[in-house]
């Protein structure tokens, strides 16, 4: 998570340990992980027992495995929505898209002779992988083929997708039995819950491929500068298509585990508003809306960030009507604390201080700032 | 390759069929009003036009109702519908009901999404002289006199039915209420009437917002926020069959360790209470579109109706059987 430095210096004064203090606290993640951190222990106060992790009828059990198994939604749209925007692109459409793929998926059980046979189970989810690549090569085209704006490109898919996924359910909550298909959402691997297993494993496959291949490094590259890339050799239009196919995959992905639960293709509220959460996740994660640079282990802190605030309003026995409001301060709290452009001001005034205070150690935390 | 290929006629299948229709709504907008004289008209002008805008398909209820309706208000009926899913969201809504104002309908039918806001456009609706006929749920608003009759469930008094059941076999239950989506005419109301016969009980309070899946965290959550809870009521069966769920997976009883009282009454609700896991349902009953049809009418030929029909609700507990719940059309 954060960077520790290692004790190097056996005596630390006081200016070193300011110095590691703000080494800390200017790493992007560490006011979110605070924010976390804090709302787990408080959650724990408020009532006892919320961080104990049993293991009953051989699987882990406890609020904070619950906690993790309502994460998986976020951080599989946020996964696909990071790369979009490390290339300096947006997805609006991962929320439609979660419903068109468990729709298709549902739909295709609906209609199996046996809903309950793995066979079946396994085309079902391909189906619905399928059509979230096609929603996802939609979008890629829009953007990477036609250049239109990303944030138009996609948002014809949000609006549109919920449509489609109401003609394929025609209009109907779909609702199918298949304990199978169920085990997406609600089962276990190992005693750790399913679609916590699939968003890992997911997170573990994108980061390799984006970190140990040269994609990561296209990704930044188109996302500083489209032209110069291209310029440069990398194959700016291709890359940027493929992300969106992976952020299509990874939003159908993010319905089936959704909606596998429930096993209803609830057109209407299936990832209704996910797309501003996935925005948000890969926000707290330390990646700017701009492009270039991003970071995919802050989306892990982000997304369980997102999920511990909802539970909180009820742990803290909260009106539901406060949900929303307490989620704001919290996100705006810790976005205002992440801050350069406040800190910078508040390094300014408090150096400009310590000039008044000639008694003051000035030299060495100053120096220590403008090298780090 | 050829799977993919297949796919996508598929969706240009969708897409075309979407688009056709839009086409054929368009075509029958402009219809009326110009030259659609082929077959169309014939004995149209007896057909009493009904503009009727349905809030979605958030529930297996709220399909059974869609279903009633256009059952009842039929061409053979009498009637000419134009039907138009909201898909809740209230710009939807009042979209459509502007287009019924533009189309100048007979009687203009709807289901508000939620209480508040409409003002505006019922206002545009009164100055039109269109009637207007609410179904199912209620309006919260300043202009005098906004809809000529009402048609519906008394939210509050399924709530009250519920508290009472509650009263007299779990005077001592510690109740967590799940409920629906805030602000809506169901979860106020049911949260009223429940609340007064039995409000002291009430431990806790949090939304699910009408869905399997919200119900489910939510109760997850409360299991751990209110250890000492005994039962829950959910302002519709679809969030207590996501508390099933929640209830399971901690190991607990659904029905037993943990009662549940649920309103709605749709098929997957009453078959769990032929499992013993739901403990009583208040019927709210969807299939009122002959009621409706009745009504809209005698609104049509300018005949005196009351303020209210309340639709007829009945209550089931665990004596149901089998036979009545495969008998559920919804």
């Amino acid at each position: 998570m954060t960077p520790t430095t290692p004790a190097a210096t056996p005596s630390p004064g006081p200016s070193r340990a300011t110095a590691v203090w703000h080494e800390v606290t200017r790493h992007g993640l560490f006011w979110p992980v605070l924010a976390l951190v804090l709302l787990l222990l408080a959650c724990g106060v408020a009532s006892p027992g919320f961080l104990d992790v049993t293991v009953r009828d051989g699987h882990l059990f406890g609020q904070l495995v619950d906690l993790l198994r309502n994460s998986a939604t976020p951080l599989l749209l946020a996964l696909g929505m990071c790369l979009v925007i490390a290339t300096g692109g947006i997805d609006l459409s991962v929320g439609a898209v979660m419903a068109i793929g468990l729709a298709v998926s549902l739909t295709y059980l609906d209609t199996a002779a046996d809903p309950s046979n793995i066979g079946t189970v396994l085309t079902a989810v391909l189906l619905g992988l399928v059509v979230g690549a096609i929603g996802g090569a939609f979008n890629g085209a829009m953007v990477a083929g036609l250049g239109i704006q990303p944030f138009i490109a996609t948002m014809i898919l949000m609006v549109a997708g919920r449509g489609i996924a109401m003609l394929i359910t025609q209009g109907q909550i779909t609702t199918v039995t298949s304990p199978p298909f169920k085990t997406i959402g609600s089962g276990f691997v190992l005693g750790v819950p399913t679609p916590v297993v699939i968003a890992v494993a997911a997170f573990v496959v994108v980061a390799l491929v984006v970190r140990r291949t040269a994609l990561g490094m296209f990704l930044e590259s188109i996302g500083i500068n489209r032209e110069a890339s291209r310029l440069a050799g990398v194959r700016s239009r291709r890359t940027t298509w493929t992300v969106y196919v992976i952020a299509g995959v990874l939003a159908a992905l993010a319905g089936l585990v959704y909606g596998a639960p429930t096993m209803a293709a609830d057109a209407n509220n299936i990832g209704l508003m996910k797309e501003l959460d996935a925005i948000m996740v890969v926000v707290l994660g330390g990646t700017k809306l701009d492009g270039g640079r991003f970071y995919l282990g802050g989306l892990l802190v982000g997304a369980m960030l997102l999920s511990s605030l909802e539970r909180a309003v009820i742990i803290f026995q909260l009106p539901s009507q406060t949900t929303p409001l307490f989620k704001a301060i919290v996100l705006i709290a810790v976005c205002v604390a992440a801050s350069p452009t406040l800190r910078a001001m508040l390094r300014g005034r408090r150096r400009a201080d310590r000039v008044d205070t000639p008694a003051a150690p000035v030299e060495p935390v100053s120096a220590a700032e403008v090298t780090a | 390759m050829k799977g993919i290929n297949r796919a996508r006629t598929g969706l240009a299948g969708v897409v075309a069929t979407f688009t056709v229709l839009a086409l054929a709504a368009c075509g029958g907008g402009s219809d009326t009003s110009g030259d659609g004289g082929d077959g169309g008209d014939e004995g149209g002008s007896d057909l009493i036009r009904v503009g009727f805008s349905q809030l979605g398909a958030e529930s297996g209820w709220r399909t059974a109702n869609t279903e009633s309706v256009k059952e009842s208000l039929s061409e053979d009926a009498g009637f000419d519908l134009t039907f138009v899913d909201a898909q809740q969201k209230q710009e939807n809504q009042i979209k459509a009901l502007r287009d019924f104002v533009a189309q100048d309908v007979d009687v203009i039918a709807f289901s508000p999404v939620i209480e508040t806001g409409w003002d505006e456009v019922l206002q545009e609706i009164k100055d039109s002289g269109i009637p207007v006929v609410l179904v199912d749920r209620t309006v919260d608003t300043t202009v005098d006199d906004p809809f000529v009759t009402w048609i519906g469930a008394d939210f509050k008094a399924e709530g009250t039915t519920a508290g009472e059941w509650v009263a007299e076999n779990a005077p001592d239950a510690k109740i967590f209420e799940l409920q629906g989506t805030l602000g809506s005419g169901a979860q106020v109301d049911r949260e009223e009437g429940f609340g007064e016969v039995v409000g002291e009980q009430i431990i806790g309070k949090a939304s699910g917002n009408f869905t399997r899946a919200e119900g489910k965290t939510a109760v997850e959550a409360a299991l751990q926020a209110y250890p000492d809870m005994t039962m829950i009521f959910t302002h519709n069966d679809d969030m207590g069959l996501g508390a099933i769920e929640a209830i399971e997976a901690a190991g607990k009883v659904p029905g037993k360790d943990i009662q549940i009282v649920s309103v709605d009454g749709v098929r997957d609700g009453l078959q769990a209470l032929v499992d013993k896991k739901f403990n009583y349902v208040v019927e709210c009953n969807p299939v009122f579109g002959d009621q409706l049809a009745e009504l809209i009418t005698k609104v049509a030929d300018g005949e005196d109706v009351p303020k209210e029909t309340i639709v007829i609700d009945k209550a089931f507990d665990q004596t149901i059987t089998q036979a009545d719940v495969d008998a559920r059309a919804y």
